[in-house]
């Protein structure tokens, strides 16, 4: 089952497009990190799935099929906003009495313990609070309805350092006590590139790479050779990403795997998700290959995409 | 390739009862209170003024009434300090629907929206349509309950004046909605407009000035066009030379008794000389038309809120 299923959807603001053309399906139980410069699109694709935003063209479905933001679907995501938006003249004992009464299922005493475990007090006014505290409430707040999924719009950015890691323990935790599916967005990808397990790249409202971690890894390497025969080489394989110096030339290449040959005198190194993001973020052809395997296959517009990719180098 | 379309899994969640909307009663109270123990801490503290004035300007007109010699001083009392305060009061209580609508319905949706906490509010369990009938409905309500009684009072309070020397009746327009169920009517629509501009504009602020200008662009249609044509009316005829009655404004009745007739309308016609008016009995059907109507347009904007809340998504 998908928990979040996008066929061509778009959505445009005005005149522009915030989101366009993106099909792509997060499979269950994986922890799907959305990432991608600002003003990409992901909170337009985040709100489009918790049903806060009516997509343009196509359509978007979640767990399974189920219509976004029907009471169905509401009951079983737990969305955090950006900016963790609490009622400000609301203690957080208030916030939880809000939520219990918002929703079918709310676990009150997990609430309340992570809360006061974290030494956030429950009378204090939620706008008193930190923005890290803010953040944490809201988490809580979304991980007490007890989610199929959840849906967390830039939720590190307000956290330092050791309450990023003690924020993504409790996702993973749950994640691993529930079954739950989560949906994470960041501009950052270095926090994410341990945890993720499944990764959606988004730039300037278009899609640019999709699919399991572990997959896109795996198809994806770094040939390292002469400069010279880099031009013959790169029309032989699907290069994402040429760097040139004077001697050596970096190809980042798609393959159908790790035992894929590497021509003489050059030679292969594994990709980290950090860097592919990356080259996938800088190819700003229209034509981006898609994960293999998640898209019907398009080889013209492969071919078309190194050729771009090159020319543009 | 065969793309395999999986039937739509029925979800947990359909085959379970929603959130029960008395819930909501509680987030409603709790996110409203302030403002609704505002409204009733005003009109509490209006109507403790109100009653004992009344009481005083009762005991002023028994005196003028019972007044044998030197008369001079309890006719003023009456007649001049204690109209003036009724009047002044009475203008406000035209202003006050409109200013409890502006400070009350805008803040509904604007305010989360400003604030951002829509995404949350929107996002639970319970859906954002269901969240945003409950608190119409139950907003809505209070609103008409605490204006309602609050004008009952002022009805009280007003009564000495009606069908004397001020020339005003139950009928007179400025009179007509302060009392019965109209002033309760007029605050519902309000708060209806204020909502939905809410929800329209989506700042508080242009909202509340939005709020305003609706409100008084309503007010003089019932006024001046509306209350006109309300199946209430009687026209009568007679001789131009008879002597009949001869009114010059709509809204100011000739004969200052308290039965006098709210006279809509005269004119003439070759040698007959017509009247439209409205009797004084027929108050109450005048009342019910007027909220009915006002009403009928609140539920009509609230809904269209609701279908903005539905589609205008951020």
């Amino acid at each position: 089952m998908n928990v979040i299923e996008t066929a061509g959807v778009g959505k445009r603001y005005g005149k522009s497009w915030a989101l366009r053309d993106c099909t792509l399906a997060v499979p269950e139980g994986s922890l799907a990190a959305l990432v991608g410069p600002n003003g990409a699109g992901k909170t337009t694709l985040m709100n489009m799935a918790v049903g806060l935003t009516i997509p343009t063209e196509g359509t978007v479905t979640v767990l399974g099929g189920q219509a976004t933001g029907s009471p169905a679907a509401l009951d079983d995501i737990a969305f955090m906003a950006q900016d963790a938006p609490l009622y400000k003249n609301l203690s957080v004992a208030d916030m939880l009495h809000l939520a219990r009464n918002l929703n079918r299922r709310f676990d009150g005493p997990f609430a309340q313990a992570r809360l006061t475990d974290l030494g956030i007090p429950l009378k204090k006014k939620s706008g008193k609070l930190s923005g890290g505290q803010q953040a944490q409430v809201a988490l809580t707040l979304a991980v007490a309805r007890r989610p199929r999924l959840l849906i967390l719009d830039e939720p590190l950015s307000s956290l330092d350092p050791l309450a990023r890691q003690d924020f993504m323990a409790t996702v993973m935790t749950t994640m691993a006590d529930e079954g739950m599916s989560v949906l994470l967005s960041s501009h950052a990808l270095a926090e994410l590139e341990r945890v993720a397990d499944y990764l959606i790249v988004l730039g300037t409202g278009q899609l640019r790479l999709t699919g399991e971690v572990e997959d896109l890894l795996a198809t994806h390497r770094v040939l390292t050779g002469p400069a010279a025969e880099a031009d013959r080489y790169a029309g032989q394989v699907a290069v994402v990403q040429a760097k040139r110096g004077d001697a050596q030339a970096h190809l980042l290449v798609r393959s159908s795997g790790s035992d894929d040959p590497v021509p003489p005198g050059w030679e292969a190194h594994p990709v980290s998700l950090e860097e592919l993001t990356l080259a996938y973020l800088r190819a700003t052809s229209q034509a981006v290959p898609r994960q293999p395997g998640t898209a019907e296959p398009q080889p013209g517009n492969n071919k078309k995409h190194y050729q771009a990719t090159e020319a543009a180098r | 390739m065969t793309v395999l379309t999986l039937p739509v899994e029925p979800g947990r969640a359909t085959a379970q009862p929603a959130v029960p909307w008395r819930r909501m009663a509680w987030v409603t109270w709790r996110q409203h209170r302030a403002m609704l123990t505002g409204v009733t801490a005003l009109l509490a503290a209006v109507s403790v003024f109100l009653l004992i004035e009344g009481l005083k300007i009762r005991s002023d007109y028994t005196a003028m009434i019972n007044c044998r010699t030197a008369c001079q001083p309890a006719d003023n009392e009456f007649g001049s300090t204690d109209w003036t305060l009724a009047n002044t009061l009475g203008i406000f209580m035209l202003l006050a629907p409109a200013l409890l609508g502006a400070f009350t319905g805008p803040a509904l949706l604007g305010r989360e929206i400003e604030a951002g906490t829509f995404r949350y509010a929107w996002t639970q369990g319970i859906g954002r349509v269901r969240w945003t009938v409950a608190k119409l409905i139950l907003l809505g309500v209070a609103l008409a309950i605490l204006t309602g009684a609050f004008s009952q009072l002022f009805a009280w309070f007003f009564d000495p004046f009606l069908g004397n020397s001020v020339g005003f009746t139950d009928l007179t327009a400025t009179v007509f909605t302060t009392r019965g169920i109209a002033f309760a009517a007029w605050t519902v629509l309000s708060f209806a407009i204020g909502a939905f501009f809410g929800m329209l504009i989506r700042r508080l602020i242009p909202a509340m000035v939005a709020t305003l200008i609706a409100y008084l662009g309503v007010y003089l249609l019932a006024w001046l066009v509306l209350r006109e044509d309300y199946p209430v009316a009687i026209t009568t005829s007679g001789p131009v030379a008879s002597g009949a009655v001869v009114a010059t404004s709509v809204n100011s009745p000739t004969a200052l008794t308290p039965n006098a007739p709210w006279i809509l309308k005269t004119w003439v016609t070759g040698s007959t000389h017509w009247t439209r008016y409205i009797p004084v009995s027929r108050f109450w059907p005048m009342q019910f038309i007027e909220a009915g109507w006002l009403l009928v347009l609140a539920v009509a904007l609230g809904a269209a809120t609701v279908w903005l809340v539905r589609r205008r998504a951020a």
